[in-house]
Parts: structure tokens; C-alpha cells; sequence
């Protein structure tokens, strides 16, 4: 039984799997599968300062081995979350992510405060939600906006900080450096990438947003590419996802530079993939005779 | 634990009519009691999403799930002909049916199927039926069974020609309550008849969907709750809705 804790920016994880936000809400109902103690942690939906009522549906296309989606980022709000949610996932024995967004740097900072005053474990800033018409994507998508952002989250947060990145940019790793250079205590990515379905009968985008974000083993060569790009050019910890859908996918994530994982659409097929993930893992670890997970991390060796 | 996935046994799967298929899996109702107007996930292997499918019936150790092939995911279940179905059921809010009252049940294309399994909960249900064609026409045998049934068909091939809603202006003063599957014009349309004689109506709606238990929020549907809209989602709120509540 090899050991598969992991530790990010000081916050210890059980094992490197974490639910990616806005494929498990709070929780609540894959808490009906199986004890959320067996995940690593849980990065929550994305939350804003004020409830959101989300995009009109549909909300969902189904692609070439993946997922478009947006859900514009339906919320109860930060405040609600604080109340109603955070006390219930607390008790749940696992890592607990507040995954939050807005609309202006602001807000994001006036979360980051509500935040550091409650029990969360660490704050993800989503600076790449590709599904809403203001905020989102626009604070991740230059080194400027990235740097002032995170700098001044910064200073409203006293929790460890990690910055989501949206792979819709032209230099990933640049913009990472940014990140880690205002503060970022590890980058967590890819969040989905920006694609469109039509309906050929009736000419119409099937996703009533005409544009969603692609996820699932469809992005999983562009995350791992992008993995290895960041880990080249930061320090700080990465948290990989994008498409991981098999034990052997978490494997190849954890060798381009990932420390920490998150799987989101495998469990729209696959409730249970968290768990074989975790078996498959242990299995090749023994296998192979390495002790911990975190000896794989940036392992790849990369033809000269 | 409340959800769990099941791998049921495949009995048969067979073309019904046009594009519709019957499949039944084996299944014991004493291990996984499923409610009229409840839903099965089915994986499909391949396919990033499961399948959302109303349970037609689940009496007599079958689970039975009619569905209509629509694209590449239905298609593939089609051809499955022995093995395992990986499902995930029971799933949402099936229909309310009490005792004591006189329901009609009107199911409209695909929508007629989980109005099988609520007819067996009902007693004495008038039943109404209504498909594009006849080429389209199911379940008129198995519904029969269960209480009076009417057919209609937009082109008049089979049954009567017109609307559910025809025959159900026709006959609304026999019943306390409707219940509805079908597409959402007729929901609508159904809806509207009830509100105008005063009957409560329970309507199944559909919505693309991705996790099936309420975790992704994407088969959103707008209600009306406490004079406010809200966004709720068919597969853990629904897929059965309150008509009068539902912001069509």
C-alpha cells in the first residue's frame, strides 16, 4: 500500500484526487455514492458575491469524446455558501476549495475576505470561466490582468491562494509566471477550452449560450501539453485536470508536473472513477516500488 | 447511501416501432423500488454522457425502458443485445398518485412510455394518447390493459385526428387531476386546458442533462416558488413539476 497524500501549499490531501468545481455542486449528492472522504478534497461550484441564476438551457452538448457546457455559473452566493453549505462539507472529512469568480476584481477580493474568516482550506480564483458574459475569462487572459488580480486578492487573502488558468491564451506558461510572481501559492488547470456545437436541422448553436467550454478525455493532450509547459516555468504547485478519465491518465498528469489532481467529467459516466482512480494508482505504485505519489510528480523525461 | 449503479442483466431490446426500442432488464422491484415517472441513466459505452431514460415499467421482474434512437448515443443502445446494462436508477421525482382520486394520463410521442408504470398506480385512469403518425404509435395494448385509452394523431392515420388536448377538453370533467409526458408545446398546451377547469396537472419535463443527480446544474428549468423564479434542475427536482408552477 504505497502512500497517497499529497501536500499543496501546506494543505495535506489524503490522496491527489479533488472533485473539479462545477461538476460536483457542493457535494451533497455524490455523497450519496460514497463517503466524500474517499476524494482528496472537493473544490466547490464556482461562487459569486451575489447569487446567479446561471444561462438559460440548454446548458450541454455532448462531443467527440467530451463535454460542452455553460451553466454560467449558477450560485446561491458567497454568503449562503458560508451558511447553508460550508458547516455540512466541513464534517465530510476531506480538503474543501472555495472556487470563486466575479465580476470585478472587487468582488473577488470581498470573497477572498468573507472567506479567510470561515473554515475553507484554500481559495481557487476562477479567472477563466469561459461562460459569462462579464468577468470570467478576462482576468486570465494576460499576463497584466493575471499579475493585478492576484496581487490584489492577495492581500484581502489569508488562506492558500490558487489560481485557476484558462487554457484559451497564447502562452500559458508566461501567464503562470505571473501568477506565481503577484503571490499564487499553486495554479490549478486547465479550465475547460472555448468550442460550439450546431444543430444542422435547425442551424441553431445546440448550446443556448452558442459557445460553451470543452471538457473531458477530449482536452486530456492539450492539459497534460500545458501541465508540462507550467511546471517548466513555476515553482509553485500545480493541481492538474483536463480530461483525466483512467488511472493511467492520473499517472501521465502526475509525471508532466501535476502534484495534485481534479476530475470533473468522468463522473458524468462514471460515478465511482474517483475510487478506481485511486486503485489503479496504488497498484501501479506498488508495482513499480515507489513508496508515494508525490514521487511522480514532473518525472517525465522529455526527448532532447 | 442513496444512489447506487447497477449492471442488469439484458433480456431484450426491440425495435417497437419507427425508431423506438423496448428493452428490459432484469430486475427485482423488492431490491430497487422505482416510482411511476422516475428515470434510469444508462451508460453507453463511448459516450462521455449516460442516456437519460423515463421508466416505462418495472413490474413482473423487468425493468422496462422505451426509448426513441435521436443521434449516435441512442444508436448504440439499440444494438446491445445481451450482456449487462450499466444503469444508474432510480432516479428524481416520479409522479404523485393518491388514492381515492380519478387521473388522466396523457403521454404525447416519447412521452408515452412512463405512462405504463403510472397507470398501474392508478385506478380506473383515462388515458390519452397522441403521436405525429402512426408509424410512431406504441404501448396501445399495454395501456389498454390499465384503463380506457384514446389515440390521436396530428395526421388523423391513426385514432383520431387533432391533439391530446382535444380529447382532453372532451373529457376533463371525468377526472380530478392530469398528469403529462410529452413534448413541451404540449405541456404546455396541457397545462393551459387544466388551469382553465381548475385541475391540478403534473407535468414530466425534459431537458438535456449531464450528471442525472443534481450536481452539474446544467437540465435547468425555470419555477415559479413563493411568487419568485427560480432555476431548479429536472434530473433532482423533476423530472415531474408542478404545471402551475413551471415557467414554460
Amino acid at each position: 500500500m504505497a502512500d497517497l497524500s499529497v501536500k499543496v501549499a501546506g494543505v495535506s490531501f489524503n490522496n491527489p484526487l479533488i472533485a473539479a468545481s462545477g461538476t460536483f455542486g457542493f457535494g451533497r449528492e455524490y455523497g450519496e455514492f460514497y463517503p466524500l472522504s474517499t476524494l482528496g478534497g472537493i473544490s466547490c461550484k464556482g461562487i459569486t458575491l451575489k447569487k446567479r441564476d446561471g444561462n438559460p438551457p440548454p446548458r450541454i452538448a455532448e462531443t467527440p469524446s467530451g463535454i460542452l457546457n455553460a451553466v454560467g455559473l449558477q450560485n446561491p452566493g458567497v454568503d449562503v455558501f458560508i451558511k447553508e453549505d460550508l458547516p455540512w462539507l466541513r464534517q465530510q472529512g476531506t480538503v474543501i476549495i472555495a472556487n470563486t469568480a466575479g465580476n470585478t476584481v472587487e468582488e473577488y477580493c470581498q470573497m477572498a475576505e468573507k472567506l479567510s474568516e470561515t473554515d475553507v482550506d484554500m481559495i481557487e480564483l476562477n479567472i477563466s470561466c469561459p461562460n459569462v458574459k462579464s468577468g470570467g475569462v478576462q482576468f486570465g487572459t494576460s499576463c497584466e490582468a493575471v499579475e493585478d488580480i492576484t496581487s490584489r486578492v492577495r492581500r484581502y487573502c489569508k488562506k492558500p491562494l490558487i489560481i485557476k488558468l484558462s487554457p484559451n491564451v497564447t502562452d500559458i506558461a508566461s501567464i503562470a509566471k505571473a501568477a506565481e510572481a503577484a503571490g499564487a501559492d499553486a495554479i490549478s488547470m486547465i479550465n475547460t477550452l472555448t468550442g460550439m456545437r450546431i444543430d444542422i436541422h435547425t442551424r441553431r448553436p445546440i448550446i443556448r449560450n452558442n459557445t460553451g467550454g470543452l471538457s473531458g478525455a477530449a482536452v486530456f493532450p492539450v492539459a497534460v501539453r500545458m501541465v508540462w509547459q507550467v511546471a517548466n516555468a513555476v515553482k509553485i504547485p500545480i493541481i492538474g485536470m483536463g480530461g483525466i478519465t483512467t488511472w493511467e491518465d492520473a499517472v501521465e498528469m502526475l509525471m508532466a508536473g501535476a502534484t495534485a489532481l481534479q476530475i470533473g467529467t468522468v463522473l458524468f459516466s462514471d460515478p465511482y472513477a474517483p475510487v478506481k482512480i485511486n486503485e489503479g494508482l496504488n497498484r501501479f505504485l506498488d508495482e513499480n516500488g515507489i513508496k508515494s505519489v508525490t514521487e511522480l510528480t514532473g518525472t517525465v523525461q522529455p526527448w532532447n | 447511501m442513496k444512489y447506487d449503479v447497477r449492471q442488469l442483466p439484458l433480456i431484450s431490446n426491440r425495435e417497437i416501432a419507427q425508431g423506438i426500442f423496448d428493452m428490459r432488464l432484469a430486475y427485482h422491484q423488492a431490491d430497487l423500488p422505482v416510482l411511476c415517472g422516475q428515470f434510469a441513466h444508462v451508460y453507453v459505452p463511448g459516450k462521455t454522457l449516460r442516456r437519460p431514460i423515463s421508466v416505462c415499467d418495472a413490474s413482473d421482474g423487468e425493468l422496462r425502458l422505451v426509448y426513441q434512437v435521436k443521434g449516435g448515443g441512442t444508436e448504440i443502445m439499440s444494438q446491445m443485445q445481451s450482456g449487462t446494462v450499466d444503469v444508474l436508477v432510480p432516479l428524481g421525482n416520479g409522479f404523485d398518485i393518491q388514492s381515492g382520486r380519478r387521473y388522466c394520463l396523457i403521454g404525447g410521442g416519447i412521452g408515452v412510455p412512463p405512462m405504463l408504470y403510472t397507470a398501474k398506480q392508478c385506478d380506473r385512469p383515462l388515458i390519452i394518447t397522441g403521436f405525429r403518425n402512426q408509424s410512431l404509435v406504441i404501448l396501445q395494448d399495454d395501456l389498454q390493459a390499465q384503463g380506457e385509452t384514446l389515440l390521436c394523431t396530428d395526421d388523423g392515420s391513426a385514432g383520431q385526428k387533432g391533439f391530446v388536448t382535444d380529447l382532453l377538453r372532451a373529457r376533463i370533467g371525468e377526472v380530478d387531476e392530469v398528469c403529462a409526458c410529452g413534448p413541451t408545446p404540449m405541456l404546455k398546451a396541457v397545462a393551459a386546458v387544466c388551469k382553465e377547469f381548475g385541475k391540478p396537472c403534473q407535468v414530466s419535463l425534459e431537458e438535456r442533462m449531464g450528471c442525472g443527480v443534481g450536481a452539474c446544474l446544467v437540465c435547468a428549468v425555470k419555477v415559479r416558488k413563493n411568487g419568485e423564479e427560480v432555476m431548479q434542475h429536472v434530473c433532482k427536482n423533476g423530472p415531474v413539476f408542478n404545471a402551475e408552477e413551471v415557467v414554460f
